[in-house]
């Protein structure tokens, strides 16, 4: 196996940072739980059965505004480590440089998937417009 | 090898018949008897034509990945693969089958149309309590059994005073869940005539399993005069001394003098106890025991003296002891209960 000589300036792997990782994936995960729990709230204390469901819906577009703007910038961060340096992808070298730029760009894939879900999650509102 | 073909082709095509016939039957979501049914059949036949479909593409290009030349391949093309087949048509799916998913909630959550027919059902630990709400502002209390009017809106209130069931004719419709201390809503419609099963579809406790009812849907004007018949009280015994009315009539006193009455309701007579199923017309139902025996002579006995038996954890007791002239006295009044 060729090893690479690394001249980069990559962070140790005492301060590699691995919760950036998880940070949009964890925001698809309080995005579904604030969006679900306040209609749960609201049908239970203040809707009827049929009653209406509209400030549910702005709540959500506001929730998915702010979790779509968090994992933007998670998924920015990803890429700037992603691009860390002059090497593309693969990352797979046994070097701090690489994993800098594997752990970027890892990030990058879960803040695509987090935005899709949380997409998908915010669909309800197009659908459901009261108590039911 | 083709002798062998041709002895397996036969083979498959029962095997196939053989799986296809599960699809039908009183209690297939698959064999639709209701508009809900349908619209949630079809969700599955696309979804599984879907599934089909994304599943031999995925063969497929496992194939050719395998057999295709390297080299043809520029690095673009394999890219365009990867983010293709791998970020955008899933995404692109998966997008499309839940908004179709999506777009048929409303309609299947849309309210019964004001007028129309208005059945409660709460579901108790392990039978069905019916109330039919008639067009007078009356109530009819029924049980383990409902019948609906082909082609008519059935808008069903569903509650529980114990714990969690779930209220589900997969012929008729998706489940709805039976919540203490709240009520639910679904609504029916049934498109065809016919008799189908229902069962509790959320784990109660130990006869979970042993807690269905028979749902027939009619023609209307049968449907109205079953619920004529139901709504009046118990036929009144008859005076002559026949060795048969004899044996009702010792089972109508039994049903008394043994506390049967402390627990259910025959209407038009001394039995009103609201602990159990209402019995007025208990002959008249196609099953006893809440879907699990035929509605007979033997059935009654076995029920009234092995109720623990033929329903483990069942909150009605056995009557194991009386002698079984009791019994038989007992089932035949029961049955003449029409
Ligand atoms: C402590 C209350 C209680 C007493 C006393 C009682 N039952 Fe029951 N009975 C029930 C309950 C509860 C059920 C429903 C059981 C189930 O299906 O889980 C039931 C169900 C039945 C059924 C089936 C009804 C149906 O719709 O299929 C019959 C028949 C019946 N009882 C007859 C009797 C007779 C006859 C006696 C007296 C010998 C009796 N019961 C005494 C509580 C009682
Ligand atoms: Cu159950």
């Amino acid at each position: 196996m060729t090893k690479r000589i690394s001249t980069e300036d990559a962070p140790h792997e005492k301060r590699e940072n691995l919760w950036l990782l998880i940070v949009s994936p964890t925001i698809w995960a309080v995005h579904f739980l604030f969006s679900y729990i306040t209609a749960a709230v609201w049908c239970a204390k203040v809707g009827s059965p049929g009653g209406s469901l509209q400030p549910v819906r702005w709540a959500i577009a506001i929730y998915t505004v702010i979790a779509l703007i968090g994992i933007t910038f998670n998924g920015l961060s990803g890429l700037r480590r992603h691009n860390f340096g002059t090497e593309s992808l693969p990352h797979d070298f046994d070097t701090p440089g690489d994993r800098h730029r594997f752990l970027g760009f890892a990030t990058v894939l879960l803040a695509g998937l987090s935005a899709v879900a949380t997409l998908f999650a915010a669909a309800v509102v197009f659908y459901f417009f009261d108590c039911r | 090898m083709s002798g062998k073909r041709f002895i397996e082709c036969p083979v498959i095509v029962f095997a196939v018949a053989l799986v296809l016939a599960g699809c039908t039957g009183p209690q297939s979501s698959l064999d639709p008897a209701g508009r809900e049914a349908e619209r949630i059949a079809g969700l599955f036949w696309w979804m599984a034509g879907g599934a089909v479909v994304v599943w031999a593409l995925v063969v497929w290009l496992a194939w050719s990945a395998m057999h295709g030349r390297v080299s043809r391949h520029t690095e673009r093309q394999a890219r365009l693969y990867v983010i293709g087949g791998g970020v955008l048509f899933p995404t692109l799916v998966l997008a499309g089958l839940l908004a179709y998913g999506l777009g048929m909630m409303p309609a299947l959550l849309e309210p019964a149309p004001p007028g129309s027919l208005k059945i409660s059902v709460s579901g108790e630990q392990w039978w069905w309590r019916v109330r039919y709400h008639t067009a007078d502002g009356g109530e009819v209390e029924l049980a383990n059994e409902i019948r609906l009017p082909v082609g008519e809106p059935a808008s069903f209130e569903l509650e529980s005073p114990d714990v969690i069931h779930s209220f589900w004719i997969p012929s008729l419709a998706g489940k709805m869940d039976m919540i203490p201390g709240r009520r639910t809503r679904l609504v029916l419609h049934p498109t065809r005539t016919g008799t189908f099963r229902g069962q509790c579809a959320e784990f109660c406790g130990d006869s979970h399993a042993l807690m269905a009812f028979p749902v027939v849907v009619m023609e209307k004007d049968a449907f109205a005069a079953w619920l004529t018949a139901q709504r009046a009280p118990a036929a009144t015994p008859q005076a002559d001394a026949g060795p048969e009315a004899r044996r009702v009539n010792r089972g109508r006193d039994a049903f008394l003098e043994h506390g049967c009455s402390a627990c259910h309701t025959v209407r038009g007579t001394l039995a009103r106890g609201a602990i159990g199923p209402d019995l007025t017309h208990v002959g008249g139902r196609l099953t006893l025991g809440a879907g699990i025996l035929p509605n007979d002579h033997p059935s009654f006995v076995r029920w009234i003296a092995e109720t623990d038996r033929v329903k483990p954890g069942v909150l009605m007791p056995h009557y194991r002891m009386l002698p079984s002239g009791e019994h038989d006295a007992l089932a035949a009044y029961l049955e003449s209960l029409q």
